[in-house]
């Protein structure tokens, strides 16, 4: 690929954690009980983040910032807000 | 019947690790367009918290190519991109399908400054989707009145409560005869995600606007943003539909409220939940605002019920 000239060349590219590492945000933790879970992948539509993984369901928490939106729309009741440490 | 939830697809177009608030509402609207819109597309972002959430230089944090603009102009800047992608397409520089053109701009960006240039772009029928995110407040500058601030409501320069109803700013881009128009919620992803593939695949101007609930704007619990947008579309207060070349048609569950099959939820209880309307329910006039309020979502309805009616 032809290399851009600087005029045209982008200031910033797609990167994870553009806010940095967002977990240290956290007061609280989502914590997945994978015994209840039944992996409607309901909390990774609705996570705002793009934190959850869809197939195993399991959490980022590098970047997670601990909204509870996930532990409040789970059906089951498998995710619960646990707090930090 | 809207998409499940388990066939909408894998790709991430927002990155983890952006600066938007934990339990943004806007983000969250903004993953289900990505999935629909692909990568192949180029986003345009007026000021507003979506500009914030895109963290720092030289991290961004939405995988698109992403144009911060002025105020006043996502509409005509849009018409400009468009233009110019078919342009350099004709003289044989662009390659492959022209990649989508969308503006992701907040209600101040919609409903009051750029409402100009947006229906200019719609009166010219550009080749855009222009998606509105209402979170009916400026919530960026720390939540100060805007043209979608419904009536009754808190913000830091309305003190005692807004005392003019919000604007019906879909119904506005319905009159202007453009090809799309769609309301969405973010407590409704697979009807949001049907919205706007149906959008991208039909030429001229679209128009779609997610409901956002702003936990700081509204004053409620983080983690209520999708349970109120859930509360407001069940109270009334917002309604789903989308009106293809003028013709309305409505969305469950809105469509159960308009035909009348199932009563709206009362006002009270989503009132209730939020902050902002706090000083409003506890003053000594509560009752009348209260019913002001209802009101305004019973007339609403009506309207449209009856705008619905007209097929030509």
């Amino acid at each position: 690929m032809k290399l851009l000239t600087k005029a045209y060349r982008p200031i910033s590219w797609p990167m994870k954690g553009s806010g940095g590492d967002t977990g240290s945000w956290r007061t609280h933790r989502p914590v997945v009980d994978t015994q209840i879970c039944n992996k409607c992948q309901i909390c990774w539509v609705y996570c705002p983040e793009a934190v959850i993984d869809r197939q195993e369901i399991t959490i980022d928490y590098r970047y997670c910032k601990g909204c509870g939106v996930c532990a409040v729309e789970c059906p089951t009741g498998a995710i619960s807000m646990e707090m930090e440490e | 019947m809207a998409t499940s939830i388990k066939k909408l697809p894998d790709i991430e177009q927002v990155l983890s690790g952006n600066g938007a608030c934990g339990g943004c509402p806007a983000t969250m609207g903004l993953r289900i367009v990505g999935k629909a819109l692909g990568s192949n597309a180029i986003m345009l972002l007026t000021p507003s918290c979506s500009v914030a959430s895109m963290g720092m230089t030289p991290r961004l944090g939405y995988n698109w190519p992403c144009i911060n603009i002025t105020f006043a102009s996502a509409g005509s800047s849009a018409s400009g991109i468009t233009h110019a992608l078919e342009v350099m397409q004709e003289k044989g520089r662009l390659q492959g399908e022209l990649p989508t053109v969308f503006a992701w701009v907040g209600d101040g960006g919609t409903y009051d400054i750029g409402f100009q240039a947006l229906s200019g772009a719609a009166e010219r029928n550009d080749n855009i989707i222009f998606f509105c995110y209402n979170n009916e407040a400026y919530s960026n500058t720390g939540v100060q009145r805007s043209g979608a601030t419904p009536r009754g409501s808190f913000t830091t320069t309305t003190p005692t409560g807004k005392r003019q109803p919000k604007k019906n700013m879909a119904l506005l881009m319905l009159e202007h005869n453009i090809p799309y128009v769609a309301t969405a919620a973010v407590a409704y992803p697979g009807d949001l995600y049907d919205k706007v593939v149906k959008a991208k695949n039909i030429p001229g101007m679209k128009y779609i606007e997610i409901q956002a609930p702003c936990y700081l704007g509204w004053q409620f619990d983080m983690p209520e943003t999708v349970q109120m947008s859930r509360m407001a579309v069940r109270s009334g207060a917002w309604l789903l539909w989308e009106a293809e070349n003028g013709k309305i048609s409505f969305n469950n569950p809105s469509s159960l409220i308009i035909s009348g099959k199932k009563d709206a939820a009362p006002v009270d209880e989503y009132l209730m939940k939020q902050g902002r309307f706090n000083r409003l329910l506890k003053g000594p006039d509560a009752e009348s605002r209260i019913a002001e309020i209802q009101g305004d979502i019973d007339r609403e309805i009506a309207f449209i019920r009856e705008r619905a009616k007209i097929t030509i």
